[in-house]
Parts: C-alpha cells; structure tokens; sequence
C-alpha cells in the first residue's frame, strides 16, 4: 500500500512517498512525512512497519550527526548508504526491522546518489528505485520516460506521471504524496501532492 | 600525608582526596581558558602555546562542538579530554534520540560533571586530570549559559570564569571589569582576559563565539582586528588618564 520512489537528475535526486498512515483498514493520518532529513545534504525515504521505520530511521540520523560532531565532516552518501546497510544487515538475523529505505544525497565531489536499500539488507547504488506494490507501476514507467541528466521540470513530471499511475491503478491506493528535492543547495521539501486535504469545517455551535 | 594519595578511594584524615587535588594541580598546568556570557552572546577563549614549526595547526582544535547549540573548552590533560568529549557527543545524539529534544547546556554539563565524579569513587582508576568550560543556548527559551566543571565533579553556572593557568588573576580581572555586554563587546571582554596572561595576536589566542545562531571559530585575522581595537582602546585609556595630570603641573 505504500509506495516510495526517487530518481537521479541534473545535479539533484529526487524521492517522493506516499504520506499515509495506516492500520490495517484504518487510515490514520494523510499527512505523514516518511522522508527524513538526515543531515542537511542526505534524504532517507522509508517505507514498511511504521514503528519500525520511525526507531530505524531515527537511529540512523543520530548516528550520521554523531560522525559530524566526531570528525568535523559529514559523512559522504555511499558511507551513510553502507553503514545504514550494515545496521539493517546486523539486525536481519536477530531482530530484523521491517523498513525498505531510499536514501539520496548530494556530495561536493561526486554529485547526487540513490541507493536502494531493502529489508534484507540489500544494497543498490542506482539512477532509479522503487518500493511498494506502486513499483509495479513506478519502475515501467521510468524505465520507459527517464533519461540521464534529466532537468528538474522533466523529473517532477516524471514523478507526477508514477503518481498518477499509482492513484488511478493501485486498488488501494494513497491519496496524497510528498516530494523532496536534495541538490547542493541541500535538502529540502519540493511539493505536497494532495487529492484529498481535510476541509476547514467551521465548529459546530 | 603521602600514606593517603596513592589510591583515589582513600580519605586523609583531614578530610582531603588527594588524588583529586593532584588532578586539580595538572589543570593549573594547563592552558588558560576564559569563558565570558552576555546577553546574547556566550564567548569561549583558549591559549594556544606556540606551535612546532612542523605541526599542522588544523589538527589541534581546542575548542570543540558538542552538539549544534553546545561547545567545550578545557584545560589540562587533552587526553582525558577525548574520553570525555566523546561520550558527551554521544549523550547529546541519544538524549535527542530518545525524548526528540536537544539537551540543555545544564544537563550535558551534569552529564560530563557526573563522570567525572564517577572516577573519583571507582576502584583502580584515577579522576580525569581536565576542568571544561560548557557553553550554549538552551533550546527553547534561547537565553546563552556558560558552566564550569572540575575534577572533583563539581559544577555550576558562572556569568564569567577562567581555568587553567593563571586562572586566578584572569578570574580577578574579569570579577574587576565584568558588565552586562552583548555581541561584539562580550568577545573583547573575554580577549581583554585572555590577554593578562597570553601574548598577544592570533597565533596565540583561540576564539569561538556562540550565538542563537550557532558556533563561530574567528579566524586569525579577525583576532588580530580585535586584539589591535582593544590595544587602541587601552592606550586610548592610558592617554586620558595621563592628560588632566598634565594639566595640572
């Protein structure tokens, strides 16, 4: 039910996920943010168990600050992807979390990144990536539309393409999404795509 | 006397723990290190002795970050200093971690006080042989603190203080001249301190100026700028003192 893709442009990497929240037949909440903001040039896209993906994602930031602090530099987007992986990978065999994770980031040197980390501690440097039963519809269409050193306007109207897809396709399918855009100027929000937003209702007298 | 202060674990009979004041001793062997809190800014200052012709000066950082809102200064045995720093790192990242808040600049410097005491009533271990000076912007009510710790494992919060060598002169030249300040005055009161026991210049002198905004390093440079304005300001002192005696004669 819930879908997390991202692709890599023309000195950025975008990641865009779904933004509910829920159990079972009940939906919790529209509005989830599943794409932390590891450090101010890193994004983690995650998708699985919601606990799970909180504890783990949360884990990792803390950890990528703690290397700022220690060694006066941040970590570089390959060594936060595989040390993100080794933590995924020392846990699968005695209490393995069930979180499927997009991590893009932006280095000085070697320009934007996607990896593509799943449950099983799978690790894939890639241009594009996709989770979820919306990977059915993601990956075709950007394996049919992405091209390398895509502009910012033609991702984002790839992004919107696989949103559409997923809403019109997908039985259950998420309402809204959120886009997040990571370049040298760092990482930051891009848009919400929302089909259904709660309406201001005035208060019952 | 000398019965008492092999172990860290053994009082003197008049009530002393030897060990902890021979740590207090490598402190006052150590650097000079002055902090100075106004009302917007907190200012940390460290000597820094002159450097062998071959080391690289980069490396020897002297004041360091904690966290984005906290930073440290220390005086005497920089080895020691590490083990603390580091675990006060990892404290900020798990408290943050856990109740999703940065910590205040009282409990971390609790924290770092805290292991500190922890080494002074442990079997086979001897007390960490630095003070630290702790400065920061508490994370919601935005006010700059500056706190003290020593070996012993006390601490408390002080408006200015100096640790170190020489420490107790810095001390009464800042109890002398401190005022409430703000921004750009609150670091020339902590190089004005400095100053009484360092040679002058930025080659001697470390500086890092903590705002709301976060940790500035001052460069070289902009020492040298300040310590030549304070330098200016003192002659500017002395002059006026020395022109109504002269005339009068």
């Amino acid at each position: 039910m819930e879908s997390v893709f991202g692709l890599v442009g023309d000195g950025f990497a975008v990641v865009a996920a779904d933004t509910s929240a829920t159990s079972s037949i009940l939906v919790h909440k529209s509005n989830e943010d599943k794409i932390m903001k590891l450090d101010s040039h890193k994004l983690l896209g995650a998708s699985g168990e919601p606990g799970d993906r909180v504890q783990f994602t949360e884990y990792i930031q803390k950890n990528v600050h703690l290397y700022q602090f220690r060694n006066g530099i941040p970590l570089t987007t390959a060594a936060a992807a595989n040390f993100t992986r080794g933590e995924l990978a020392t846990a699968l065999r005695k209490n393995p979390y069930n979180v499927n994770l997009l991590m893009a980031g932006f280095d000085k040197d070697t320009g934007p990144s996607l990896y593509f980390i799943d449950y099983l501690a799978t690790l894939h440097k890639v241009e594009k990536g996709a989770f979820g039963y919306g990977s059915f519809f993601c990956l075709s269409l950007m394996d049919r539309y992405y091209h390398s050193a895509m502009t910012l306007p033609e991702a984002i109207q790839l992004v919107d393409k696989c949103i559409m897809e997923i809403r019109s396709r997908l039985v259950v399918a998420p309402p809204n999404f959120l886009i997040k855009i990571v370049d040298k100027d760092g990482a930051r929000e891009y848009a919400w795509r929302e089909s259904i937003k709660e309406p201001e209702l005035p208060a019952l007298a | 006397m000398a019965r008492y202060d092999r172990a860290i674990t053994v009082f003197s009979p008049d009530g002393h723990l030897f060990q902890v004041e021979y740590a207090l001793e490598a402190v006052r062997r150590g650097n000079a290190a002055v902090g100075v809190r106004g009302t917007d800014t907190v200012v940390l200052g460290v000597e820094k002795k002159s450097a062998p012709k071959l080391q690289d000066s980069r490396s020897v950082r002297k004041i360091v970050s904690l966290d984005d809102h906290i930073a440290l200064a220390c005086a005497g045995l920089k080895a020691d200093a590490r083990i603390l720093i580091n675990k006060a790192r990892i404290e900020c990242q798990s408290h943050k971690l856990t109740v999703e808040d940065p910590v205040t600049v009282e409990y971390i410097t609790r924290y770092i006080a805290g292991l500190q005491q922890k080494y002074t009533q442990s079997g086979g271990v001897r007390p960490f042989g630095l003070s630290t000076l702790i400065i920061g912007f508490d994370p919601y009510n935005e006010k700059p603190a500056l706190y003290q710790t020593d070996p012993s494992g006390t601490f408390s919060a002080w408006k200015a203080n100096a640790t170190g060598r020489n420490s107790n002169s810095t001390r009464e030249f800042l109890e002398k001249n401190y005022k409430e300040t703000s921004g750009q005055e609150t670091v020339k009161l902590a190089i004005r301190a400095l100053l009484e026991v360092v040679e002058s210049g930025g080659k001697t002198i470390e500086i890092a100026v903590m705002t709301k905004e976060g940790l500035r390093q001052l460069e070289e440079a902009e020492i040298d700028a300040l310590v030549a304005e304070i330098e200016a300001e003192k002659a500017a002192a002395e002059a006026a003192k020395k022109a109504p005696s002269k005339d009068a004669s």
